[in-house]
Parts: C-alpha cells; sequence; structure tokens
C-alpha cells in the first residue's frame, strides 16, 4: 500500500474514515430494517465497524498531535479520506446489499494486504480487525445469496453492482484492483465492466449532510467533557 | 500469559508495602466482566500480561471485540483495582492479534455455559464459516441438546449470535468464535 506513497497516518486515516462513515450509513438502518433481525445484525456491523475505526484513529492520533475524537469529529469533509462508496446514503435495501457486499469483499482483499504488512502495529490491527469482519463477510454472502435465489432480486442486485461498480473499485489501491475483480466476477459468474474508479479524495455531496449529523451534538458544546 | 498461583492480596491487607504480580493478578480475578458478571476479566483472557516495578504495574490489556462499550470500563477497573493495592497501573491497550475467544479459561466456559451463554467453538475446529453455523452441532446451554438452529449471525452484543433450540423451544445467545 505504500506504493502510493502516502504516510502511515494517511493511510490509517483513509482505513478509519471508510470504517467510521460506512458504520455511520450502516446504523441508519437501526429500527427500519425490513425485519427485526436486521435491525440486530446491521446495528452490530455499525458497532464493529466504528470500533474498527476507533482503534485506527487512536493508532493515528499520535503521530498527526490530534486524538481519536477529534479525527473522527473535529475535520472538514473536505479533510475525511474515505472512499466515496461508503459516502453514498442508500435506503434501498438491494442497493444497501450490494454496497455492503462490494464493500466487504473489497476490505478483505485490503486486509489480507495489510496482515502481510511490515509494519507489526499495522499488521496486528488487521488481523484483529479480520476476525470481526469475517462474520460481516458471512451476512453479505448469505444476502448476496437470497437475492440472487429470485428474479425479482437478482435484477435488483445487477443493476445497483452496475452503478456502484466503479466506486467499488475506487476503495481499493491500483495493485489491489485485479485481484479483487477477480473474486468479485468468480462469485457473480459473469465478468464487469471496464471503467474508471471513483477516487478517494472526491466526495459525494452526502457526506457533508451526513457529517453535519454526525457532530451535531459535539459543536453544541465545544470543549466539553462528556 | 503467565499467571503465577495467586496468593498475594495477603500482602496488601497486612500492610506489606511489596507489590507482587501474583497479588495484581488476584485482584484482577475480582474484576467482572461488565457485560457477564458471572465471568472475571482474567477468565475472559483479556489481561495479557502484568509487570511490577515497584508501585509502578503494567498491566497488558487486550481488548475482545473492537467495538465492545464495556472496554473503558475494565480499564478503569483495572486502575482501581491496582490503585486498591498501593500501586499505579500503567495499562497498556494493545490492538494486536493476541486475543481470541480461545483465550477464554475453561472455568470462564463452564460459568458462560451455566448463565445461559452457549460458549465459543475452538478455533482449531476451523475458521468459522456460514455452512459450519448453519450446520455445525451446537450445543443449547440449558437442555444440551445439539438440534439448534442459527437464527441471526449477530446478536444483542458484538460477541454473541442468536441460536435457536427445537428440543426446549428457547433462543439462546451463542458466543462467537473470533
Amino acid at each position: 500500500m505504500s506504493a502510493q506513497g502516502r504516510s502511515r497516518a494517511d493511510l490509517l486515516l483513509e482505513l478509519a474514515d471508510d470504517e467510521l462513515v460506512l458504520g455511520w450509513r450502516n446504523s441508519e438502518w437501526t429500527g427500519i430494517a425490513p425485519f427485526l433481525e436486521e435491525d440486530v445484525a446491521f446495528s452490530s456491523i455499525a458497532q464493529n465497524e466504528i470500533g474498527h475505526a476507533r482503534a485506527l484513529y487512536e493508532l493515528a492520533a499520535p503521530e498527526l498531535g490530534l486524538t481519536a475524537d477529534e479525527l473522527a469529529f473535529d475535520r472538514t469533509p473536505e479533510e475525511y479520506r474515505c472512499a466515496p462508496l461508503v459516502e453514498l446514503r442508500r435506503l434501498e435495501w438491494a442497493r444497501t446489499i450490494a454496497r455492503h457486499w462490494l464493500y466487504e469483499t473489497a476490505d478483505a482483499v485490503r486486509l489480507e494486504a495489510l496482515k502481510a504488512s511490515d509494519d507489526p502495529e499495522l499488521a496486528g490491527i488487521a488481523a484483529k480487525m479480520d476476525r470481526e469482519e469475517l462474520y460481516h463477510r458471512m451476512h453479505a454472502e448469505m444476502w448476496l445469496d437470497r437475492l440472487l435465489g429470485s428474479d425479482e432480486g437478482r435484477a435488483k442486485l445487477e443493476e445497483a453492482l452496475e452503478e456502484l461498480w466503479p466506486y467499488a473499485l475506487g476503495v481499493l489501491d491500483d495493485e489491489l484492483r485485479p485481484a479483487y475483480r477477480r473474486r468479485v466476477e468468480e462469485r457473480l459468474g459473469r465478468s464487469l465492466p471496464d471503467v474508471e474508479p471513483v477516487p478517494r479524495g472526491r466526495h459525494e455531496s452526502e457526506l457533508s449532510d451526513l457529517l453535519a449529523e454526525m457532530t451535531m451534538v459535539r459543536r453544541s458544546d465545544p470543549g466539553a467533557e462528556w | 500469559m503467565t499467571r503465577p498461583a495467586a496468593a498475594g492480596r495477603v500482602q496488601a491487607e497486612r500492610g506489606d508495602p511489596t507489590i507482587t504480580p501474583a497479588a495484581v493478578w488476584q485482584a484482577l480475578e475480582e474484576i467482572p466482566d461488565p457485560e457477564i458478571p458471572v465471568v472475571s476479566i482474567v477468565e475472559l483472557g483479556v489481561v495479557a500480561n502484568v509487570a511490577v516495578l515497584g508501585r509502578q504495574v503494567q498491566v497488558d490489556f487486550t481488548p475482545t471485540f473492537m467495538g465492545c462499550p464495556a472496554l473503558d470500563t475494565m480499564v478503569r477497573a483495572i486502575r482501581e483495582q491496582v490503585a486498591a493495592l498501593g500501586g499505579e497501573a500503567d495499562v497498556r491497550v494493545r490492538h494486536d492479534d493476541s486475543w481470541s475467544t480461545d483465550r477464554i479459561s475453561p472455568a470462564g466456559r463452564e460459568k458462560l455455559r451455566a448463565a445461559g451463554f452457549a460458549p465459543p467453538a475452538p478455533r482449531s475446529d476451523g475458521t468459522p464459516t456460514l455452512l459450519q453455523l448453519e450446520r455445525g452441532p451446537f450445543r443449547c446451554p440449558y437442555c444440551g441438546s445439539g438440534d439448534t438452529r442459527l437464527e441471526n449471525l449477530f446478536g444483542p452484543t458484538p460477541c454473541r449470535s442468536i441460536r435457536y433450540c427445537r428440543a426446549c423451544r428457547q433462543p439462546f445467545e451463542q458466543f462467537k468464535t473470533i
């Protein structure tokens, strides 16, 4: 990953911002999922992702002279380094499942690379995250099968995958994309188009709305000890 | 994990100023898991190491699930217990890969089961798969039947899944293997 020439702190922020923002998006299903067990599942996945973000911010914080909370809440939207895939507000089930599966599959490829890192802290945290992500992947795969099991589900899923594929490619560095593409195509049993990835650093308009809501309470009393 | 046979708290009570690792381990054994108080944090396996230098007590702490809200409570409790021994705790939270559900002690597993939580399957059974969770013989902690089904990979806290026992018709919480 360092092949891209970014600092360790920047890499940690990319990972942390992806997990925080996706965790927040997943939490939007709390209370409104199509049935109760999915309320529980998406809430629990959200909690895991935000926990990963916290640990990653804590690792980056000393290098940047900030606290984990300051990193999570006190930056401007432009300063976030998350991939646009996680920013999208997708309150429609098939699109949520498509994003969930595309992200978790990309994250698996990324974590495998990080686990082999020379940096023991980075390799260790990636391995710890991966133990939990395994359950996210099982959940995503289960839903993928469920949607692929009916004509209507398949049609909705295919439409969402088509839309999100350029975003999904943007989660990973260049060198990891071929492995990712292979994994996705193998699972779907078809090839996906050669498209330009939606790059990290560009932001969807939905991100500002998300951050405004996410930081509302903290901004109501700056510097307070909660 | 190096855990000397605990017998040390007596020293502190006698006013002996020496803090021993055994005394620290014994004090930590009194800290219940904030969410499942039937097991201690030592039985949970999150205390990776204790080192004592005079009054300074270094405790290496390996969180269970990274988003577990009980972590801060555990760290605070460690500091309080060490302070009660007359020491000062330096709790080092290690986000490495050293904790897994295999670190839960045999006594801890039995206490979980008795409290209605099915203990995690050992990792030696292989990395969990959906097929295994759907078809595997997971035992009901209430009646012992293996005729149970997976209801939800996720549960009320990050560490648990939900299963249902067809024999005694009870839902129960199954510790995830991680």
